[in-house]
């Protein structure tokens, strides 16, 4: 028994954490809100060239052929980063489904230049009405009627969809389901998505525990700063209280989801089961903190003008998605009771 | 990360599981907080001494097998889920004897640790005063240098199972001259001393599980001081620190709770109750969490971390786990919870409203949560103490 993480992989998370840093302030995802993504591309381009965007590709496509675990790490950074865009569709999803059940041509042409940072790929799974980043992608992996097929996303028609967060490019996606895009039908597509449902409720838990302890750290950050009474609001216990709360909402949610990306890559039984936990308290302890985040702050925190509600909208949307609260709870009480 | 368990951790749990399920009592024992409870969980712990179970984390010479943390958390998984009786030497072997190996002298380990564990020595606490609860460091009672020792006075509150108990520790103020934190002293001294008036304290649960001792000029010799005169309150916090989190409340105990809550579940409520279906989901889903983050503790301090504050985060989550768990239980129970234990139509013999009484103390005792969470805000957030 042993719950920590390698060397290797804090150290790729410090690579991540140090990127976004530099290159995605909270003025790159203002920018992306406004319809101005180029400072998003650019993060992207950087992260490729550390070799994140590849990591789940096999070493013969040029990836570094990483686990569920691996990617928990820099998935949580993004999160923290509110890094806008198809990162946990394309890294954690679509690359493993397209190298799994991608034909040769398929393959051919989007393999190489997803895993070089120049193709996005969002998959579309059969129950989902939109589906985010759709139209700032180059290829869908969609699920329709059972059947997996790949379109390049200049022959789908793609109507956009306004999402509270503003980065989130929601979509609606139609196209022909013509053979011409049709998957391998000789590999089992539907456990492929099912697989890929519980990596993206992974990565999106990932990004959620990233995304409580940035709006924990700006509230915290402001409670030292603010002063009434002549002192730092965060000297009142009022203050101190709710605060500590969202803390351990965030630190015991946090294990929930190193634990079931542990359970993903070792296919551990109930490894399902593991992910719908991370994802309820991940999602729970986002909305927690937002709600504690925003108290702390103030009227201020209720502008648009403060940074904050970019990373409140964005845990708004992401606990619900991918399964929200009630459809996991349903899943881990079909296993209990 | 590596979250299967190693063979010889496999190996240890059927061990542990084998040798309960051998020797646990059929009968649950009457509570330990009555005196006739309390005699019969002591036999009970003379058992677990004998077979090396009272203290498996402990060096072979003073009876422990020397297992890992991790291997001490699969003892208590085991421990709780065959319904093994509750440690009425709880207070030696999970807060006084963590401070003797890390302050004691070996003269003091040689001689507390072994009876201490076998249970032939009771052991209470003795931290609070009528004036001085979550306020430790305004405590008033002293001690006072006489020759070969000190005389102890005053008066301390809530010492669990004091009544029963043969010894207790706690802080005295051994230097007047110096305020709060400073000037206080650590220090033994026996309950059926002269000087020394016990009063039991009828709890919330009704049992007699508190205790008063009134102190004047009670004799203790120097030997009975630990980590030095005037270094208590540094002393003392190294232990509570353990009683909040890991050592006071394993995951085990909780993991074996929601296994109760589920078959309760089962047994008298219509499943089709989708509110209470969530809670009783959301209490298995809690305990699960709690071990994982235990887990992920025990690592830290396996590679040599210290883990300090954080063991407040710890005590708030487990305290208010357990109130919430036995809430839902009496919900399913509905208007029968109110039929106490020895009543024909208690449920599952009135342990609920039981236990739910006792999970009430949980965010009381061991620093009140908000006290735990001045702790979160200050020492892990940083916030300014004023």
């Amino acid at each position: 028994m042993r719950f920590a993480f390698t060397d290797d992989q804090k150290m790729l998370r410090d690579t991540v954490r140090e990127v976004l840093q530099r290159e995605c302030a909270p003025e790159v995802v203002r920018a992306a809100w406004e319809g101005r993504p180029e400072g998003v591309r650019a993060v992207w381009d950087t992260l490729a060239d550390t070799g994140v965007i590849g990591m789940t590709a096999s070493e013969d496509a040029g990836g570094m052929a990483m686990s569920e675990l691996d990617l928990v790490l820099p998935l949580e950074e993004t999160g923290y980063a509110a890094l806008p865009g198809p990162i946990v569709d394309t890294v954690a999803v679509g690359i493993p489904f397209l190298e799994a059940a991608g034909t040769d041509a398929q393959k051919e042409r989007w393999l190489g230049p997803a895993v070089a940072g120049e193709a996005r790929i969002v998959v579309s799974f059969e129950e989902q009405a939109v589906v985010a980043h759709a139209a700032s992608a180059d290829a869908l992996i969609v699920q329709r009627g059972g059947a997996a097929f790949c379109v390049p996303v200049v022959e789908a028609s793609v109507s956009p969809e306004q999402s509270v967060d503003r980065a989130r490019e929601l979509c609606r996606v139609a196209f022909e389901a013509g053979a011409q895009y049709r998957m391998r039908d000789d590999v089992d597509t539907a456990a492929l998505f099912a697989l890929g449902r519980e990596r993206a409720a992974l990565g999106t838990a990932a990004q959620l525990i990233g995304l409580s302890r940035r709006m924990l750290d700006m509230a915290v950050q402001y409670a030292k700063d603010r002063e009434q009474f002549g002192k730092p609001i965060g000297a009142q216990q009022a203050i101190k209280h709710r605060l500590a709360n969202a803390l351990i909402e965030q630190e015991f949610a946090r294990p929930t989801v190193y634990r079931a990306g542990w359970s993903m890559a070792t296919s551990a039984r109930d490894a399902g089961i593991d992910v719908s936990l991370a994802k309820i308290y991940a999602g729970q302890a986002a909305r927690f903190v937002a709600k504690e985040a925003l108290q702390v702050h103030g009227a201020i925190g209720y502008t648009i003008e403060c940074d904050l509600h970019m990373w409140m909208k964005r845990a708004w949307a992401l606990a619900a998605a991918h399964g929200d609260a009630a459809y996991h709870r349903e899943r881990v009480g079909r296993h209990i009771l | 990360m590596d979250l299967n368990f190693t063979d010889s951790e496999n190996t240890f749990r059927r061990e542990c599981r084998a040798w309960l399920e051998a020797n646990v009592p059929r009968e649950p024992l009457p509570s330990g907080d009555t005196k006739e409870g309390f005699a019969l969980h002591l036999q009970w712990e003379h058992k677990l001494f004998d077979a090396g179970w009272a203290a498996v984390s402990w060096p072979k010479q003073y009876g422990g097998r020397e297992a890992t943390l991790f291997e001490w958390l699969i003892f208590e998984e085991e421990y709780y889920r065959v319904g093994a009786p509750s440690r009425v030497t709880q207070n030696g072997i999970f807060l006084l004897a963590p401070t003797l190996f890390e302050f004691g002298t070996d003269e003091q380990k040689e001689r507390i640790l072994r009876p201490m564990a076998r249970g032939d020595v009771a052991w209470g606490q003795a931290w609070s005063e009528p004036n001085a609860g979550s306020d430790l460091a305004s405590l008033t009672s002293t001690a006072r240098r006489v020759e070969g020792g000190w005389r102890l006075s005053g008066q301390k509150t809530w010492s669990t199972r004091a009544v029963f108990c043969d010894m207790a520790y706690g802080l005295f103020r051994t230097d007047p001259e110096q305020a709060r934190h400073r000037g206080l002293t650590y220090l033994m001294f026996p309950l059926h001393a002269e000087g020394i008036t016990v009063r039991g304290v009828d709890r919330l649960d009704g049992d007699e599980g508190f205790a008063e001792i009134f102190l004047e000029d009670v004799f203790v010799p120097d030997a009975d001081i630990i980590g030095g005169v005037n270094q208590g309150w540094k002393v003392a916090m190294a232990t509570t620190s353990s009683e909040r989190g890991l050592s006071l409340r394993s995951p085990g105990r909780f993991m074996a709770t929601a296994a109760r809550l589920i078959d309760l579940y089962h047994r008298y409520r219509d499943r089709s109750d989708p509110v209470l279906r969530d809670e009783v989901i959301q209490t298995w889903m809690d305990a699960q969490v709690y071990r994982w983050f235990t887990f992920q503790t025990v690592t830290r301090m396996m590679q040599g971390e210290s883990i300090g504050p954080d063991s407040s985060m710890n005590k708030v989550f487990w305290s208010e786990m357990d109130v919430r768990t036995h809430e839902t239980a009496l919900a399913i129970i509905g208007d029968a919870l109110e039929l106490d234990e020895g009543s024909d139509g208690a449920v599952d013999g009135g342990q609920w409203m039981k236990g739910f009484q006792f999970a009430l103390a949980g965010p009381i005792y061991a620093g009140t949560n908000e006290i735990q969470r001045n702790i979160i805000a200050e020492r892990v957030l940083g916030l300014p103490r004023k």
